[in-house]
């Protein structure tokens, strides 16, 4: 035991509604039901919580809509948790209140992260998304009237019938705001979502026309000065989300909640997504029904390399020792996709924009193959 | 009656679906050679692609009684690749029942059969079958075939094997037109081995005619030009299957097994006769058949080389005529280059080393066998195009003559067809009102590219087509390469006529762009002679390849996502810094199948 994760996450997977493109563990309603959760999401804390290090790095509120949560429940839930450097809760804008926010603020939350997604009506009703650009804009206020000065965006691109300037203006909003950080994904239409069925053709049609928006998104970004600090995450300085850089360091992280997971130790564990069965086995004061996978050293190697690589400093070496496909480098490092630097290997900008392929290439298939 | 007068030999030659195998079927039926319990379709044809496809690879040999006399009808496959199956087993008969469908008339199959027939100076029987049919017009069938042999058309049998109708009036037809087979009873014994087959157990098994004198069981035997001795372990015939006798007397037609393991030790065409009393002279044997075409095949999975090896060593033992030689393509691993007698050997090989052994191949794009004379002075035989050395001084390549029969409102396109082709005018004759006979003269490389596609497209499938090797003739032909990212990909390269390079290396290099994923790099695509580029394509690089998100909950999603890509990439093949799935070779392998 390393003196315990320093990085705790909770799930809260209540949503107001569904979004078509979303496929998180989540919840529509059922407000009857937060408190019991809340409950069984304490216990199930206090059960692991020997798993955890003393001084917290970070505690994440994920969803789900946390904000979505009962007030009364959601107020109790952060008065229990342990503190930490950074507490960040997600928010959609159509729940954040001025009175939402400073309760937020007053219970020791310092970051929200806000789902923005878009300012177009038009591309926000295709997401089927609740709030309005005006209740985005709204929500961004009343979290700095609170004193909130870390506040991240989401914000999709490549959403069905988005145009180039749809997505420029997008980014113009947002900086407009002045966020101090920002989270860019590209919609994926997962298979078997309601959203993918209406709109995955549609989107196969698009591939073309928007294969230059992940690079419109960096440019944009880094041109305000912007810190492209992983593949999908800007920040401006010293605001990255720690909490999500733990993941992305390898670090141990303790996840509470249905369908959450955790990996602690070389071991991962995922809590199986069931209310029922979860709030059950919490009352009776078990531990909840989970899937466990033993992370051998050359998962934890590869795994060290996929995430390392999406930041923009090296990942050293040492780490992922064993797997890294040493000829499969020298041929990134021929064509000047990926390099090595101070002892680590990190990712060219334009290797960043294939990270995905350039990782794969260079993942070794067996730890005994791999040489660097 | 006995003896050699008692005996017919004979086999049936036809077009394609003209109904050999059916008449084969009621003969055996009629003679009660077969009981009806016994009788299934296309009996002699035992190859399962055989029953598939209705055509017969293989000959075979069969012994019916009828009215005190013995028949043994020699079925021999109508394919003009299968030309050197068809003129080794008429070489073991006195006559030929040619047989044409009272429908389509006679066909380009028809005439190469009968022209067979002849030279080997057989006595033909002419059949009109599938008189049965509305459409049929068996005068106008027996007046062409009767004019074809030189034969009164009143002579001409007019049947229907699919009903049993005048079946009886062949069989009465052989006896009577057919003569007995010469030879001498009593003379040191010969026999012409036609064809051979592999038993697993038995070994070699030879098809044999007895020409001079008599065999018997354990009597121990000697093949005259390969000089290898070994025993009669079991004489008999087929009737269909094979049944033992203990002597095979002269003008007969039966088996000998040998024993031999080793099918090269006993080849089609030599003589055997007795080791004590041997016989002074052997018969005339055959020519050897030369492959015509080639082509690599190569396991998609590099695992199977192995079972490929041993796969083509078995179909081997039954097909003397195919030939193998290992390759290793840069490009493609290690496989085999193939010789075959035609494309639809090729084929059909093809098919029965995927079903009968299993196995997943693929096929470079066939090419003829070319005579080079290179710069040095040096005279090479090329069979594969990465072999063709890039400066010549002169190259030669092989020419057919081609014969068409085709309704005359298509004699235009068929023309047309074969000046584009390369093709020289030969002849053209009216058959009948309707249909006319042209022959042309045309380099085999054309015929491989794509012909019978076209062929069928432009005369909507009535011409039939059939062709002869006649020589080699010098043509300016030029090697094309392929490049990927520079690096020239062995197994695409062909060898082509310079006018047609320009169109052949634009077709590849469009096919290839579209085929090949997009790479961490541009890569670009060139056709090439020598070092002038012909044709060239980009495939511009990916520009954005990112898994969008990656947290907590799903690292081991995204990991292994990561790893299957990985592996997916072995399956790739590698042509320098370029992956190329397998299925874009197939795709460019194939692309004659796809320019109809």
């Amino acid at each position: 035991m390393n003196g315990g994760a320093r990085h705790l996450y909770l799930h809260l997977p209540f949503c107001a509604h569904r979004c078509g493109y979303c496929d998180f563990v989540t919840l529509v309603g059922r407000r009857g039901g937060h408190a019991a959760y809340v409950d069984a999401l304490l216990t199930e804390l206090e059960l692991e919580r020997g798993l955890l290090a003393t001084d917290l790095e970070t505690v994440y509120l994920g969803g789900g809509t946390p904000t979505y949560t009962e007030p009364g429940v959601l107020t109790r839930l952060l008065a229990t948790v342990p503190v930490a450097e950074e507490v960040t809760v997600e928010a959609n804008p159509e729940t954040v209140t001025p009175r939402l926010a400073s309760v937020l603020r007053e219970a020791g939350v310092t970051r929200v992260s806000l789902g923005a997604q878009s300012f177009q009506p038009r591309l926000l009703a295709v997401l089927e998304r609740q709030a309005s650009p005006d209740a985005v804009r709204r929500a961004f206020y009343h979290l700095r009237d609170a004193g909130f000065d870390n506040v991240s965006l989401d914000l999709l691109y490549g959403i069905p019938g988005e145009s180039a300037s749809d997505l420029a203006r997008d980014l113009a909003e947002t900086i407009a705001l002045g966020p101090e950080h920002l989270s860019c994904y590209e919609l994926e239409a997962k298979p078997g979502t309601r959203f993918t069925f209406a709109y995955g053709e549609e989107l196969a049609r698009q591939a073309e026309a928007m294969e230059g928006y992940f690079e419109l998104v960096v440019e944009t970004l880094v041109g305000e000065g912007y810190r492209w600090y992983e593949t999908a995450n800007f920040c401006r300085p010293g605001r990255q989300a720690h909490h999500n850089l733990g993941y992305w360091l390898g670090r141990d992280y303790l996840g509470i909640g249905i369908g959450a997971v955790s990996t602690v130790d070389g071991l991962r564990w995922r809590n199986l997504p069931s209310l029922g069965a979860y709030v059950g086995a919490l009352v009776e004061g078990r531990r909840p029904p989970r899937e466990e996978e033993p992370l051998g050293p050359e998962v934890v190697g590869r795994e060290r390399l996929m995430l390392g690589l999406r930041l923009d400093e090296p990942v050293p070496l040492s780490q992922v020792e064993g797997a890294v496909d040493g000829l499969a480098l020298a041929r990134m490092e021929r064509l000047g996709l990926a390099e090595r630097r101070g002892g680590g290997l990190v990712l060219t900008p334009r290797g960043r924009f294939l990270g995905g392929g350039v990782t794969a290439e260079l993942m070794a298939e067996s730890p005994a193959k791999s040489t660097i | 009656m006995s003896g050699l007068e008692a005996i017919r030999n004979f086999s049936i030659v036809a077009h394609i679906d003209h109904g050999k195998s059916t008449l084969a079927d009621r003969i055996l039926e009629l003679t009660q050679t077969l009981s009806e319990r016994e009788m299934r379709e296309q009996v002699l044809d035992t190859m399962e692609l055989e029953r598939e496809r209705g055509i017969t690879i293989k000959a075979q040999a069969v012994r019916v009684a009828w009215r005190d006399h013995q028949l043994n009808l020699i079925d021999t496959p109508g394919h003009v690749d299968f030309t050197y199956e068809v003129s080794r087993a008429l070489q073991a008969c006195e006559g030929a029942l040619l047989v044409v469908d009272a429908a389509q008339g006679i066909e380009a199959q028809t005439l190469a059969n009968a022209y067979l027939a002849l030279e080997n100076d057989l006595a033909i029987v002419p059949v009109v079958n599938k008189i049965d049919l509305p459409q049929a017009d068996p005068d106008a069938a027996a007046a062409e075939v009767a004019e074809l042999v030189g034969e009164d058309p009143e002579r001409v049998l007019r049947i229907s094997a699919k009903t049993g109708e005048g079946v009886d009036l062949v069989l009465d037809a052989i006896v009577a037109r057919v003569p007995p087979p010469e030879g001498a009873p009593d003379a040191p014994p010969r026999a012409l081995v036609f064809d051979s087959s592999y038993d697993q157990y038995r070994g070699v098994v030879a098809f044999v005619r007895m020409v001079d004198g008599r065999f018997s069981t354990r009597q121990r035997l000697r093949a005259m030009a390969a000089g290898t001795r070994f025993e009669a372990e079991e004489l008999g015939f087929f009737s269909p299957d094979r049944r033992p006798t203990p002597t095979l007397e002269a003008g007969e037609v039966g088996y000998v097994v040998t024993g031999l393991k080793d099918v090269s030790r006993l080849r089609v065409g030599d003589t055997l006769t007795a080791q004590e009393l041997p016989a002074a002279e052997p018969l005339p044997g055959y020519k050897d058949v030369k492959p015509t075409v080639f082509a690599g095949l190569f396991p998609t999975d590099s695992d199977d080389y192995p079972a490929l090896r041993d796969a083509l060593e078995k179909l081997k033992l039954n097909d003397a005529s195919l030939f193998y030689e290992p390759e290793t393509s840069q490009a493609l691993g290690f496989g085999f280059r193939c010789g075959f007698l035609g494309l639809l050997h090729m084929e059909i090989v093809r098919e029965r080393l995927e079903r009968e052994f299993d196995l997943d191949l693929l096929v470079t794009a066939p090419n003829v066998a070319y005579r080079v004379l290179t710069k040095a002075g040096e005279e090479l035989e090329v069979h594969n195009p990465a072999d063709m050395p890039r400066e010549v001084e002169l190259v030669e390549e092989p020419y057919i003559r081609a014969t068409t029969i085709v309704p005359k409102d298509y004699v235009g396109s068929v023309m047309e067809l074969n000046n584009d082709r390369r093709g020289r005018f030969h002849h053209l004759e009216y058959l009948s009102e309707e249909r006319v006979l042209l022959t042309y003269d045309l380099p085999l490389a054309e015929i491989v590219y794509d012909y019978y596609d076209q062929l069928k497209s432009r005369t909507k499938g009535y011409a039939s087509f059939d062709y002869d090797v006649i020589g080699f003739e010098s043509g300016d032909l030029v090697r094309l390469d392929v490049l990927l990212a520079g690096d020239p990909v062995d197994a695409l390269s062909l060898i082509v006529h310079r006018e047609g390079a320009y169109a052949r290396g634009r077709a590849l290099v469009d096919r290839l762009r579209k085929e090949i994923p997009r790479q961490l790099f541009d890569v670009p695509v060139q056709a090439a002679i020598g070092t002038r580029i012909v044709a060239r394509e980009t495939i511009k690089a990916r520009r954005k390849d990112v898994l969008a998100k990656c947290y907590g909950g799903d690292i081991t999603r995204k990991r292994k996502l990561l790893e299957r890509q990985k592996k997916g990439k072995k399956r790739m093949k590698q042509v320098g810094a370029v992956e190329v799935p397998q299925e874009a070779f197939l795709a460019v392998l194939n692309l004659d199948g796809e320019r109809k």
